[in-house]
């Protein structure tokens, strides 16, 4: 194959297109974060000063960073219902990681030990709600978990409870919508590990005297570890910055940042605000992203010297 | 040395005589997973039927909020733009997707290809309130009116790394010898491309398509961020209905979003299914000669 | 060794001077060799020794990194591999999955602008000479494995390549079949008077099937020659041991026509070693006598030894006879019917000409 400096116009089309398309789409709105985040919040349209504009020449630039501020760091810093929002998103995204890992693992070892034929089919089953709509999963939980849902009619029935419990609105339900919308991000790194997983190795502890439960925890465990690693990464990071469960199941005490970034941008119009707290959750999250880039970059190196 | 001709089950039995099948915890962690992610699904589905407005009396069978359902405009309209955006940002995610792939797994190194990579993955863990706040500012920054198209431009950004995972996966197994055979026999590589290696991943295609067009269908955040006076889609409506409370018509929406999605993915999957078939069942045929 | 120019006819392939790197690897270490036109060609050597890369660079699919590669006195080293008028069968057939044996056969055909009905006759006429006539419409996956590779000779030979270049076709085959396939293979080369390439670790069907076969030991050519000569006449002990069985013998040339070893001087013929050199006697095992007596003459070589191991092969078997200095020399005895002439233990006499042993330099 051609190297690099070598490559015909057609080749390097291949990668120039979905690259512009990404710098354009991806990274330069970043780039438009950060400085929205160092901007003044002002009554206008758009509601921020200063605005870039290249007409005013040197002065207009001279101009554009004096006025720039860090006043949107410095509310985020000081007043604690951002500290505590963010606290709390880590909060649900670390728990509710854990508790996906502990559902999580037995479905994918389980998947992973059934007939060969039948994987697929189970693997299919897994995803197929996560390709119905997020939405209307989470929504269907609200159904369950309302005061007159289904969840307090099966308890009252079976007089576990005298009153109608308040489900809704609650830590609970964020976790049982998050852990329940996300699982499928779980299982599948991991049964992805676990599948490939040479059973030649379990035979070879047993022959040296290791019995089977041990094996596991000796042997299986750390062998899926990347399959861990990818699938906690997945789950952490984006549960993060979710909004829509805690909106739907959640109560109005202590918002997620996902919860506090949208409020700040559509109820206040504080676009610097919002925008900085975008800066800071994606400064707070980028070494689990950057961990997870590297697993992705290993994947893809393995995938090609294959 | 084990070989290789015989009947595979039990050459896989003599191989793995740990493998006595799953257990009884496996196979109860799975039911109950599955029962887990199901159930929830499966009570909306049967509410929609509900003739009675309220979840805990059961009031008979009904198609009423169906009914109720084609005479509300405004969520009808919505679903036509959902399914319009959808389509469109699933066939262009689907293109750069595959470039996208095509780069990552046949150029070795090249210059910001790690910038690259990142670039393509990132948004698959990266919080969508961030995505959508930095587009809608991009929007803004460039004077670009927010509406269809911006939606659409936001969606196909943001599944196209899907897409790129599932068509990586492909190539990497890919049998290169099929295009250098043709190469061999004087096809050029453009064409080699396009004649032999994409038809053999075609499924992986599909399917990569089938998930970005769920996936736009039923975002909320970002089309939320990047949405403009007249281009409301379904999530969005269904969002600002819902948080109203429940509502028998958004389940019966619903249950007709849940019942196209599970037929596309059904499909999907019988397609990418038939193709590891055969492509398992000439690998045997490979290894028996 | 810079040889492999053939005399008689002439060079349709020439690769001069050929190097390959792969980062610090170098698999083709500066070849220079010709292949005539007509002739059935092998490269023949040991995993990794360089022959497959060599082969790739013929089709295209590597590019040398020093060197040029000549097709009929044009330089082909930069052309792109489906410029080339080489064709390739595979090793693993590359056989396109979702094309039936005619949609296969006939695809080299497709990329020129040759008319549909003249194809399906071309591709009715390959069918028929690989013998699968109504073979046509099947899919790929419902052929047996013989049948693959007779549709993937097909699908390489239908545009009369100037080259047509082997990987290893034969590996997968059992032993009955091989034969089978070697001799089809040399029926139809002589048919259709290409020029055939084949790359094969396997000495025996290098020797059955080539005109000349080239060596290669770790990127560079260890003998380019017809098979009788690589054979008979080795050109280095590493020759001499990767084809067939040998005993090598180690001594200097006390004369022209005298080998002083641990086990007494030998007679040799004369050669083109020097006097005082250190040198080599291969011996192959099917010239050497075994007796019970020493009944030679003294123009002969005889030596005593006991018989160490006996391996028997079925048509033959190779007797290992302890020396007098402890070495182990083997000897070959067709076994042509009634009981073993001899038994472990057994003292025996060895005993060959001195034209039977080549005198080896390197």
């Amino acid at each position: 194959m051609s190297g690099p400096a070598t490559r015909p116009w057609p080749a390097r089309l291949v990668v120039l297109i979905p690259y512009a398309w990404l710098a354009l789409l991806f990274l330069a709105p970043f780039v438009i974060v950060v400085k929205i985040s160092l901007s003044q919040t002002a009554l206008a349209q758009p509601p921020y000063l200063p605005v870039f504009d290249l007409s005013a020449g040197w002065e207009g630039l001279r101009d554009f960073v004096a006025q720039l501020s860090f006043d949107a760091y410095a509310l985020l810093g000081s007043d604690w219902l951002y500290i505590l929002s963010y606290l709390k998103s880590l909060e649900v995204a670390a728990i509710s990681t854990l508790i996906l890992l502990l559902i999580g693992y037995p479905m994918a070892y389980g998947i992973a030990r059934s007939p060969r034929g039948l994987q697929p089919l189970l693997v299919m089953l897994v995803v197929l709600p996560f390709w119905t709509s997020f939405l209307i999963r989470v929504y269907a939980w609200v159904n369950i978990l309302q005061r007159d849902g289904l969840l307090n009619t099966v308890l009252m029935k079976l007089s576990i409870v005298d009153q109608p419990a308040a489900w809704l609105a609650s830590d609970t339900a964020i976790y049982i919508g998050v852990v329940y919308s996300y699982l499928p991000f779980m299982v599948l790194p991991l049964y992805a590990t676990l599948e490939k997983m040479d059973q030649s190795l379990l035979e070879a502890a047993a022959d040296l005297g290791c019995p089977r439960w041990k094996a596991f925890w000796q042997v299986t465990v750390p062998l899926s570890l990347p399959g861990i690693a990818a699938g906690a990464l997945l789950c952490f990071i984006p549960i993060c910055g979710e909004f829509v469960i805690p909106d739907l199941l959640g109560g109005s005490e202590t918002l997620m940042i996902g919860q506090t970034l949208w409020t700040e941008f559509f109820a206040n119009r504080d676009w610097p605000v919002a925008s900085a707290i975008a800066v800071s959750l994606l400064a707070l999250l980028l070494v689990p992203i950057v961990f997870y880039e590297r697993l992705q970059q290993r994947a893809i190196e393995g995938g090609r010297s294959a | 040395m084990i070989p290789k001709s015989g009947n595979r089950f039990s050459d896989k039995i003599m191989r793995n005589p740990m493998r006595k099948g799953p257990s009884l915890f496996n196979v109860t962690a799975v039911a109950l997973g599955l029962a887990f992610l199901y159930l929830p699904i499966a009570i909306l589905v049967i509410y929609s039927f509900n003739a009675s407005r309220l979840v805990t009396i059961w009031g008979g069978w009904s198609l009423h909020w169906y009914r109720a359902l084609l005479q509300n405009e405004a969520m009808l309209q919505a679903a036509w733009a959902s399914l319009r955006i959808a389509a469109l940002s699933a066939t262009a995610a689907t293109v750069l997707g595959t470039l996208a792939a095509v780069a990552l797994t046949r150029y070795g190194a090249f210059r910001g290809r790690l910038l690259f990579s990142s670039m393509v993955y990132a948004p698959l863990v990266m919080p969508e309130v961030i995505t959508g706040l930095s587009l809608l500012l991009l929007f803004v920054a460039l004077g670009i009116d927010r509406g269809f198209w911006t939606i659409a431009a936001a969606h196909t950004t943001l599944t196209m790394c899907f897409v790129t995972v599932i068509v990586h996966s492909r190539l990497v197994g890919f049998d290169r010898s099929l295009e250098e055979a043709a190469m061999d026999l004087g096809c050029p590589p453009l064409k080699t491309f396009l004649t032999i290696t994409l038809p053999l991943i075609a499924p992986a295609l599909v399917a990569g398509w089938m998930l970005a067009f769920s996936l736009s269908l039923d975002d909320l955040v970002i089309a939320s961020f990047t949405t403009g006076p007249g281009a409301t889609t379904l999530p969005i409506r269904i969002y600002s209905e819902v948080r109203l409370g429940v509502k028998p018509e958004v389940n019966a929406i619903c249950t007709v979003m849940i019942a196209i999605v599970a037929a596309a993915t059904i499909v999907a999957s019988l397609l990418v299914k038939r193709g590891a078939v055969r492509r398992a069942r000439e690998a045997a045929l490979g290894a028996a000669v | 060794m810079a040889g492999g120019f053939a005399a008689e006819k002439p060079a349709l392939v020439r690769f001069d001077g050929v190097v390959k790197r792969f980062g610090a690897l170098t698999a083709v270490d500066r070849v220079s060799l010709d292949i005539a036109q007509g002739e059935f060609f092998a490269l023949l050597g040991p995993s990794g020794c360089g022959k497959t890369t060599l082969l790739r660079m013929l089709a295209g699919f590597e590019t040398p990194s020093e060197g040029r590669i000549l097709l009929d006195g044009e330089d082909i080293s930069q052309v792109p591999p489906h410029k080339r008028p080489v064709n390739m069968m595979f090793q693993s057939y590359a056989l396109f999955p979702h094309l039936n044996v005619e949609g296969n056969i006939g695809f080299g055909l497709r990329q020129e602008k040759i008319g549909k009905d003249e194809i399906a006759a071309r591709v009715e006429e390959m069918l028929g000479l690989v013998r699968l006539k109504g073979y046509g419409k099947r899919r790929i996956d419902q052929l047996s494995g013989g049948q693959r590779q007779r549709v993937a000779l097909a699908r390489a030979l239908i545009k009369h390549p100037r080259v047509l270049l082997l990987d290893e076709p034969l590996a997968a085959l059992d032993k009955k079949l091989r034969a089978e396939t070697q001799f089809e293979l040399m029926e139809l080369q002589k048919k259709l008077g290409t020029t055939f390439v084949i790359v094969t670790h396997d000495q025996e069907e290098a020797m059955i099937v080539a005109d000349r076969i080239a060596v290669m030991d770790h990127g560079k050519l260890a003998q380019v020659a017809a098979p009788e000569e690589i054979y008979e006449r080795p050109s280095s002990r590493w020759v001499a041991d990767f084809i067939g069985e040998v005993t090598l013998i180690e001594g200097t040339l006390s004369q022209p026509d005298m080998l002083a070893s641990a086990l007494g001087p030998l007679r040799v013929d004369k050669g083109a070693a020097k006097v005082g050199d250190k040198v080599w006697l291969a011996l192959r095992p099917e010239k050497v006598r075994l007796g019970a007596q020493r009944d030679v003459d003294g123009t002969f070589n005889a030596l005593a030894g006991t018989v160490y191991e006996i391996g028997y092969r079925g048509d033959m078997s190779i007797y290992k006879v302890r020396m007098a200095d402890r070495s182990l020399m083997k000897v070959a005895l067709a076994n042509s019917g009634g009981p073993p002439p001899f038994a472990a233990d057994d003292v025996v006499w060895l005993s060959w000409p001195p034209a039977a042993g080549v005198v080896l330099t390197r």
